[in-house]
Parts: structure tokens; C-alpha cells; sequence
């Protein structure tokens, strides 16, 4: 029995010694396994996982980049920066939403609808992102929250760099106004695309939106090591990201805000341009708003009141402004009569008044002067004016010639170029231009009333301003800017417009005495000083067709209802001695351009021509600050 | 033969003291002491819970092995059968009235502490299998009853521990038992079939499995198929070690740990942080250690007199072998994930009382090495 159990466990031990051999020469081939897959990871493929693993705890934010600003030309800054104090959370860090935010709108006094607003905001963003709940707070509240800050847990006071207009509503149209960037912008625009933050601000219109690309500047870099769930764990690095470009301006702020002062409660627009350099002194469309109200996302109340007001603040006049410009057409009707040897100078026609009008074809032709002016030539009837006396030029000339004459002078055509998207091109006609667009003959009597600025013509004040500032230089191409160091080198700057240069001088003069002598439309908004002395075309340029009943009732502006009153228009240069400005004068609405439109001109030219001092002394550096 | 083992018996406490294996016991402590400070790692560098319980559990459970030690290996002999079926009915009362915790029910509330008895069963399901083995004739081994009785014997905690369900530690308990069953001597041809017809049966088994087994498997086929679901842990896993180079970030400084990107980093999942912590050669170094400590369970067991004690410290030791293997195999992305913990590394108090009940039982048959079991 024992020797049984011996040799029967002596089996046993053999068979279990013979399998421990085999197993422990698996195990040394399975150990063998485990360290090449070590080395395979750790030594081989180091870099990679390395790699991996930096990605996996290195996190960048982007901060805003700051915007450059604009400057005006003597260096005031008309679009800044300012500090925002802004209140962020984000709610993934917030351990009780609810409660912080109730502490929060009982702190910064909320009214129900805001604070909705932020708890509708707050479920449309992710967790982890920045909830901005108050973007431009009072001192007092701002520090209100810093002091309650230890019962805000998760709350981020932070001071935030945003766009300031300190001029407010001067300079609006002009430079438009920045707003929250929405996919839009993030479409048509890569630049922004690819500095998006959120809340980046991105100018919408104007001058903010064509110098984007300038003004934008480059996003600060923070980065961080983060964990797993995305929360910030210690700051590695910051690169400081580059500001904006500061971009100047030719526009003098002085003027500007005459201007806007001189159009207030009317609607209308005033340019004022350079003659020689082509720099636009000042430019204004009123009504104007403000865009600092843009700037944080504007209030659903007053964003209707701009929207719906009848003056339109929206728009652009000086550059979207389609007028007819009624007699202000006449200075080019005359040059294109002389250049075109229609007429001489002494040219007379007979101006007979209501009783005995123009007719052609059976329709009548009306001067504006019910008792007529008599015989006049071509310096008298752009004194007074004379409708008849140009239906009759413009008869002779006809409607081609004309076109020529009032394109070669900037009419009819974008002035700026691409710089405003919202620029129109106004529309000079001819008859080809009928017959391609209307399909139909041109007729004479569409000739008659183009040649007192009625009719299919249309204006912005801009191009009457360049028209002006081209017949007041002497008659040379200029191109108008509205950067200060945008020297645009033109090959045909500079290039004479006129046949014959007497030809302009004529119709200078022409001008002169429409506002320096007696019975001259604008003769009562002269300036008898020979420093200030300008001349100037008035026009009135009809809304509605004047009927034979409204003649007969002569009614005065007031009694017109708004809509239906004539639009008021001057355009002028001076100082006439040695010229240097031009302007023009749109007042929607207002009346005559004599009694409405000229009387600015005489306010603007004071002080245009008192600033051209200050402007050349600046040019050559004698003042250092103005 | 009788008058040896008496012999033997008066053997006082001084000589049993004399005869434990300390290249064995301080390789433990080594482990022990290396673990203790992973641990402190993952706590962040401080001294938190899991390092203060690992502590604890450590000391604890070191000390009752040294005192199993001391006790006969026939006395464990005898409590093979008893302790099986009181494991077995622990797992019963765990199906039944177990502490539910992550969808899976594993605990059994002691009142003093919760134990998961599957962890349990890993070591004394090999002790039951080795009594019933030692007993055996060797023309017996092969026989169809004592076959069908050791597959039982496997089968049924198995099952127990799927159903909770746990297939980790399921499948390394069937491994326990069939480790025991290939010592015993169990013809090769058994263990080649049953391979065949596992391979064979793989597809039909896979579409058994539970959703979220199924997706483990297809991730470990291919990580990259959902990185930030069911593939996070496995990439994760593999950044962490291969960031970690030939010398490792430095003690405390493994980002892929500190920054929370690793999961189950107490437990599965600490060799990631040890490795990326302290590199290839740490853990070549720590691969050694386990190396050491199975070479001398093993050597215990060829220097031990009874088939018992043998047959219990090579399935011992080959045990730890596997899950060592299996557990760093799975951290490395060579195999799929199964919750299988690193003997002793790993957080988690009844893997650590499981262990060291079975290094105690490895102790005792060295201090009792020439103790012959009738």
C-alpha cells in the first residue's frame, strides 16, 4: 500500500515538475512579450505619445484682439478703446447656477426681462463656454460684484477692452459702428473667422467694415495646462497679440461737428471736400445716431425707433442719397454748351414767366420766376437761375453731349471707389441708356428738364461735391480720400477736364455772382469778407411734378406736406480769390435751396476757412497738438 | 515517517521564524512600499484616502499573512473543502443581498467592512482544487468523474461571478482552477480542445455579451473607433506610458494622471501611472519584482515535501503570473479590457486579502516545508 502510494505520487510529482518546467518557459516568453511592448511605447514611440499627450493638457484661449483706432487729421481720436467692465461666468464652474444668478441679478438690480435674456443665453451655450451675464457695467456695480465676490463662486469680474466713439453721433456715418460679430461676418470674412472670440466685436457699415482687415489686430494667446474636463490648471504662457492699425483721417472733427450742428433736426447731408488733394474735410448725413448703443448689442426699442424714423438715420445720404440736382446740373449744362461751342457767353434768351412758358410737343416748360427774367445771357441766368434760359441750352446741346461733359466731372459714377459698400452710383441718362434700360426713345422733352437737374438724373452729394471741387480747381481730375496717407497715384490725377480752361473760368464767375451779387439765388448767404468770399449754385430739386393747380397756389414750404416739399440744395467753393474748398448741401425736404441750403454754406465757409490755417500749419508740423 | 513529522511538530516558533522566506517577504514590502507611493500619486501628491486605506489594508493584511504563516499547512489542508463553500455561499448571499455599485452587484456588507468575495475565490478555489487533487491516484486524474467534478467545482463560482456580472474576474477564477487542473495532470489533449472549441465558439460567445463587453471588444480591435467613448480609456492608457519615455516624467509628475485624463487610476489602471511616472526602466524594475516573488513561490513549492503545498504554490504563483500578465496586457492595449487589478498594486481590500492569504498559505508550506500531508 505505501509503496503504491510512493511510486504513485512519485508519478504524480514528475508530471507536476515536467509542467512547471513547461510553464515557467511560457511565462519567461510572455515576460519577454510585456517589456518589448513597454519598450515599443515608451522608447521607441516616445515622441509621439509625448506628443499626444502635451495635446491632450496644453490648451490655448484666444483672447479679443484690440481694435485699432481711427484719428482724425490732427490726431484726435474719433473711434478708441475704452475699458468695459464685463461680467462673465462660466456655468460649468458654477457649483449652484441658480442660486449665483439670483445673487447676481439682486446685486446688479435686473430687471425680469434681462435676467431672462441671460438664463435664455445661458442654455444656448456649452457648459464650458464664457456666459457673458453683464458686458459693460457702472464703476459702482462692478465693484458692488468684487465686493460680494467671496458669495459668487464661479463669477469672473473682468475688465474688457471695447470700442468707444467719444464724438457719438458725428462721425456715425462715416465710420459706421462695430457690433457682435454673427455668422455672417464669420462667412464673408475669413480674418474674422479666424480670430473669433466670443463677443469679438466686428464693424458692421461705414469705415469699420471696409478696414476690417486693418483695424482687427491679432488675438493674445493664453495657454494652458488643463486636466480632463477642460478646467484651466496653471498658466504656461501669454503672447501679446498686436493691435489694430491706427487709420487718420482727412476729416477735420471741428468742422464735422458743425456740420452735424447745422443739420440738426433736418435730414440731409453736407460734404466738404479738398479741391486740390481731394481729402474729404467733412462729411455728415443727418439724422445721425448714436454707435455706442451698437457697440453692446442695441435695445429692441430704440433700434425700432432709428429704424422707423422717417428721416431714415440708417442711411447714408452723402454716399446712398439719390437726388435730382435740380439747378446745381447747371454749372455743367453751361461748360458742356461752351465746350461743346453750342453758345457763347453772351448767348440770350428770353425768360417771358408763367404766362408765356416754354412749349413743346404741347407740354409747357415753367421757369421758376412767375414774372420771368427778362433777356438774360449765361452769367445772368445762372445768377437768378433761369430755368428757360437752360431748357433752351439744353435743347441745343442735347442729352448725349451732356452726359459726357457730366460724367468727365464725376458724375454718375462711385467716387469712392470700393471703400463704403453702401456708395450709389447716381445716374446720369442718355439716350442710349433709355433704350437699353427703358426700351424706349429718348425724347426731347426728357432733354429740356435734364438741363435744370430734373428728370431721369439723379446725385449723390458726394459727386456734386467732387463736381464742384473739379470746376472750382480749374477744371482737373482729382479723386477724393477719405484716409490721410492714402496717396493714390492715379495716372490721370491732375488731367485737365476742360477744352478750353476760359470755359471753366466763365462758368466760375457765373457762380460768383450767384452769390456776391444782387438778385444772384444765394446773393443774402454771401460772405462780403474777400478771405471768406465763395460762390456757390443753389438748386431746388422737385419731389412731385408741379401741377397747374399748384402753381396757381403758390403755396409756401410749411403749408406742403413733408413728404411732397422740394429737396434744398447748395453747391459752393471759395475762398473765391484763391479757391481751396468746395462743398455741397443736401437738405431733404427743406424748401428752396436759396432760402434753406445756402444760408449753411455761409456758417461753414467761417470756419473752413479759419481751420485752413490751422490744417497747412499742422501739415507743417508748426503746432504739435492742436 | 511519523516520529519526522513529529518531529517536525515540535518545531517551536523560533525555527518556523528562522525558516520563512525573506527574499520573499521583502520583495513584498518592496511592492508594498512602491504601491503605497503610486498611490500617494494618484492622490495628487498628498496623503488622502486611498493612500491612508491602502496604508492600512497593507499593514493589515501583511501581518495576518505572517501570521498564517505560522500556521500548519494542515490545517489549511483541511479547510479546503470548508472554505470553498463558504466563499461559494458568500456568493450566493452577494447575488441575493449584495451591495449594488456601478451596475454590477460584488460587495457583501460585513458590517465592519464590504468584502468582495469573487476576490476570494481566486485563491481558494485553487486551495479546494489542490486538497482534491493531492488525494487523488494518478490513473484517477483523467477519469470522467473526477473531471466532471473539478469543472464543476470551476463552473459554479464562475458563473455566480458572471451573473453579477463581472466577467473579469469570472474569467480569472476559471483560470485559477484550470492552472490547478493542468499541474494536477489533466492530459493535454483536454486543454488543446477546449482552446479549439473556444476559438471556434469565440463569435457565438461574443454575441452573447453584453453591449457594453461587446463594444470593449470591438475597441480593442480598433481604439481609434470612438476615442472619447468606449476607446478613451485604452488611448489614454497608451499616451500615459509611451509619453512616459525610457526614465518617466519624475515621481509626481505624470500630467496624464495629475490631470485626471486616466481612468481608474487607483485600481486597474495604476501600473499607467507608475509607468509614466517612472518609465521603462521603473517598469522593467517592477516586472522584476513580480518576477522574484513568483520564482520564489514556485521555488517553495519544489522545496516543499507535500503534492498539496506543490500543487498550491505553483498555481499560486502561476496565478499571479496571469494576472500580473493579464492586468499590464490590458494597460498596454494587447488585450481587451477586463477588470482584472495588479496583485497588491492595485487599490481594492479584498484583492489585497485574497493575495495575501495566498502568500500566507505559500509561507506556511515554506515553514512547514517538510510536513507531509496524509
Amino acid at each position: 500500500m505505501i509503496n503504491i502510494n510512493i511510486s504513485d505520487s512519485a508519478t504524480k510529482l514528475n508530471s507536476l515538475n515536467r509542467r512547471m518546467f513547461i510553464l515557467a518557459t511560457a511565462k519567461i516568453i510572455i515576460l519577454g512579450g510585456i517589456v518589448s511592448r513597454l519598450f515599443f511605447l515608451q522608447v521607441k514611440e516616445n515622441k509621439k505619445y509625448l506628443t499626444l499627450s502635451d495635446k491632450n493638457r496644453i490648451r490655448e484661449w484666444k483672447l479679443p484682439p484690440i481694435r485699432g483706432e481711427f484719428q482724425d487729421y490732427f490726431g484726435n481720436t474719433i473711434a478708441g478703446n475704452f475699458e468695459a467692465y464685463q461680467l462673465h461666468i462660466i456655468p460649468e464652474e458654477v457649483e449652484d447656477f441658480r442660486y449665483v444668478i439670483y445673487r447676481v441679478k439682486e446685486l446688479l438690480e435686473l430687471s425680469d426681462k434681462q435676467f431672462k435674456k441671460i438664463v435664455k443665453k445661458k442654455n444656448e451655450i456649452k457648459p464650458w463656454e464664457t456666459l457673458i451675464v453683464a458686458d459693460n457695467l457702472s464703476w459702482e456695480k462692478f465693484s458692488k460684484i468684487n465686493n460680494h465676490l467671496y458669495d459668487l463662486n464661479g463669477v469672473k469680474p473682468v475688465i474688457s477692452i471695447s470700442r468707444d466713439y467719444p464724438y457719438k453721433e458725428n462721425f456715425t456715418h462715416v465710420l459706421g459702428y462695430v457690433s457682435q460679430a454673427n455668422e455672417n461676418d464669420l462667412l464673408t470674412n475669413e480674418n474674422i473667422k479666424e480670430k473669433f472670440v466670443p463677443g469679438l466685436k466686428v464693424g458692421k457699415t461705414g469705415l469699420e467694415k471696409s478696414f476690417e482687415q486693418k483695424l482687427i489686430g491679432s488675438n493674445s494667446v493664453e495657454r494652458y495646462e488643463v486636466n480632463a474636463y477642460g478646467r484651466r490648471i496653471s498658466q504656461l504662457a501669454f503672447q501679446k497679440g498686436d493691435k489694430g492699425e491706427t487709420i487718420k483721417l482727412t476729416i477735420d472733427t471741428k468742422i464735422q461737428e458743425l456740420t452735424n450742428e447745422l443739420l440738426k433736426e433736418k435730414a440731409g447731408s453736407i460734404c466738404v471736400m479738398d479741391i486740390y488733394t481731394g481729402a474729404i474735410i467733412a462729411m455728415h448725413s443727418s439724422p445721425s445716431f448714436d454707435p455706442n448703443s451698437f457697440v453692446f448689442g442695441i435695445s429692441q426699442d430704440e433700434w425700432q425707433l432709428i429704424r422707423n424714423n422717417p428721416m431714415k438715420p440708417l442711411v447714408n445720404k452723402s454716399l446712398s442719397g439719390n437726388y435730382s440736382p435740380g439747378s446745381t446740373i447747371k454749372p455743367i449744362v453751361a461748360l458742356s454748351a461752351l465746350e461743346n461751342e453750342i453758345i457763347k457767353p453772351d448767348f440770350t434768351v428770353q425768360c417771358k414767366g408763367h404766362k408765356n412758358p416754354l412749349e413743346l410737343y404741347g407740354q409747357t416748360y415753367h421757369c421758376w420766376k412767375k414774372e420771368g427774367h427778362g433777356f438774360v445771357n449765361l452769367r445772368e441766368a445762372m445768377k437768378q437761375s433761369c430755368d428757360t434760359y437752360f431748357y433752351e441750352v439744353a435743347r441745343r446741346l442735347g442729352v448725349d453731349r451732356l452726359s459726357v461733359t457730366a460724367k468727365k466731372f464725376g458724375l454718375g459714377q462711385k467716387v469712392f471707389k470700393d471703400i463704403f459698400d453702401n456708395e450709389k452710383k447716381g445716374l446720369v441718362p442718355n439716350t442710349e441708356w433709355k433704350k437699353n434700360a427703358l426700351g424706349r426713345n429718348w425724347v426731347l422733352g426728357e432733354t429740356i428738364i435734364t438741363g435744370i437737374g430734373q428728370g431721369f438724373i439723379q446725385t449723390t452729394p458726394i459727386q456734386l461735391c467732387l463736381m464742384t471741387a473739379q470746376i472750382a480747381n480749374g477744371g482737373y481730375k482729382i479723386y477724393p480720400k477719405i484716409v490721410a496717407n492714402d496717396d493714390n497715384q492715379y495716372a490721370d490725377k491732375f488731367t485737365p477736364l476742360y477744352k478750353k480752361s476760359r470755359n471753366i473760368k466763365i462758368v466760375q464767375d457765373a457762380m460768383f455772382s450767384s452769390t456776391n451779387e444782387v438778385r444772384g439765388t444765394s446773393y443774402r448767404s454771401r460772405l462780403d469778407d474777400p478771405k471768406y468770399k465763395f460762390a456757390g449754385k443753389t438748386g431746388t430739386s422737385q419731389v412731385k411734378k408741379i401741377t397747374e393747380r399748384d402753381r396757381e397756389l403758390d403755396l409756401k414750404t410749411f403749408q406742403i406736406p413733408y413728404e411732397e416739399r422740394d429737396h434744398a440744395l447748395f453747391v459752393a467753393f471759395g475762398p473765391y480769390k484763391n479757391p481751396r474748398y468746395a462743398l455741397s448741401i443736401i437738405i431733404e425736404h427743406g424748401g428752396s435751396g436759396g432760402t434753406v441750403a445756402a444760408p449753411l454754406a455761409k456758417e461753414l465757409f467761417k470756419m473752413i476757412v479759419d481751420r485752413h490755417e490751422i490744417r497747412k500749419n499742422y501739415d507743417n508740423k508748426k503746432y504739435l497738438d492742436i | 515517517m511519523y516520529q519526522y513529522t513529529r518531529f517536525n511538530n515540535k518545531n517551536g516558533f523560533f525555527q518556523k521564524f528562522g525558516n520563512l522566506d525573506y527574499i520573499l517577504l521583502s520583495c513584498l514590502l518592496i511592492l508594498g512600499f512602491v504601491s503605497l507611493a503610486t498611490m500617494y500619486s494618484t492622490d495628487g501628491g498628498e496623503v488622502l484616502f486611498h493612500t491612508r486605506s491602502h496604508f492600512i489594508k497593507f499593514i493589515v493584511f501583511f501581518s495576518m499573512m505572517l501570521v498564517i504563516s505560522f500556521i500548519n499547512i494542515k490545517f489549511w489542508f483541511s479547510l479546503g473543502y470548508l472554505s470553498y463553500a463558504v466563499i461559494l455561499g458568500m456568493l450566493i448571499w452577494t447575488i441575493n443581498f449584495g451591495i449594488t455599485a456601478s451596475g454590477s452587484k460584488r460587495w457583501i456588507d460585513l458590517y465592519f467592512l464590504n468584502i468582495q468575495p469573487s476576490e476570494l475565490m481566486k485563491i481558494f478555489i485553487i486551495l479546494c482544487l489542490a486538497k482534491y487533487f493531492h488525494r487523488m491516484k494518478a490513473q484517477h486524474v483523467n477519469s470522467f468523474y473526477s473531471l466532471c467534478f473539478s469543472l464543476i467545482i470551476i463552473f459554479v463560482p464562475m458563473s455566480l461571478v458572471i451573473i453579477q456580472p463581472d466577467l473579469g474576474t469570472s474569467l480569472l477564477i476559471a483560470i485559477s482552477g484550470i492552472v490547478v487542473l493542468w499541474f494536477a495532470g489533466l492530459n493535454h489533449k483536454y486543454f488543446f480542445y477546449s482552446c479549439l472549441l473556444s476559438i471556434i465558439s469565440l463569435p457565438i460567445i461574443i454575441s452573447f455579451l453584453k453591449p457594453y463587453q461587446k463594444l470593449r471588444v470591438l475597441t480593442f480591435l480598433n481604439p481609434d473607433r470612438d476615442p472619447l467613448g468606449a476607446g478613451y480609456q485604452i488611448i489614454q492608457s497608451k499616451i500615459a506610458v509611451g509619453s512616459g519615455g525610457f526614465t518617466g516624467k519624475g515621481f509626481l509628475k505624470g500630467t496624464q494622471s495629475y490631470l485626471e485624463f486616466l481612468p481608474e487610476k487607483h485600481t486597474d489602471f495604476i501600473f499607467t501611472l507608475f509607468s509614466e511616472e517612472f518609465g521603462f526602466i521603473g517598469s522593467v524594475l517592477l516586472l522584476l519584482i513580480y518576477s522574484i516573488i513568483i520564482y520564489r513561490v514556485i521555488r517553495i513549492g519544489a522545496l516543499s515535501r507535500s503534492y498539496f503545498a506543490k500543487l498550491f504554490c505553483y498555481s499560486f504563483g502561476t496565478s499571479i503570473f496571469i494576472y500580473v500578465v493579464i492586468n499590464m496586457s490590458m494597460v498596454l492595449g494587447l488585450l481587451p479590457i477586463v477588470g482584472s487589478p495588479l496583485p497588491i498594486m492595485s487599490y481594492g481590500g479584498s484583492s489585497m486579502l485574497a493575495t495575501m492569504i495566498g502568500f500566507g498559505i505559500v509561507m506556511s508550506a515554506k515553514t512547514h516545508s517538510q510536513q507531509s500531508i496524509a
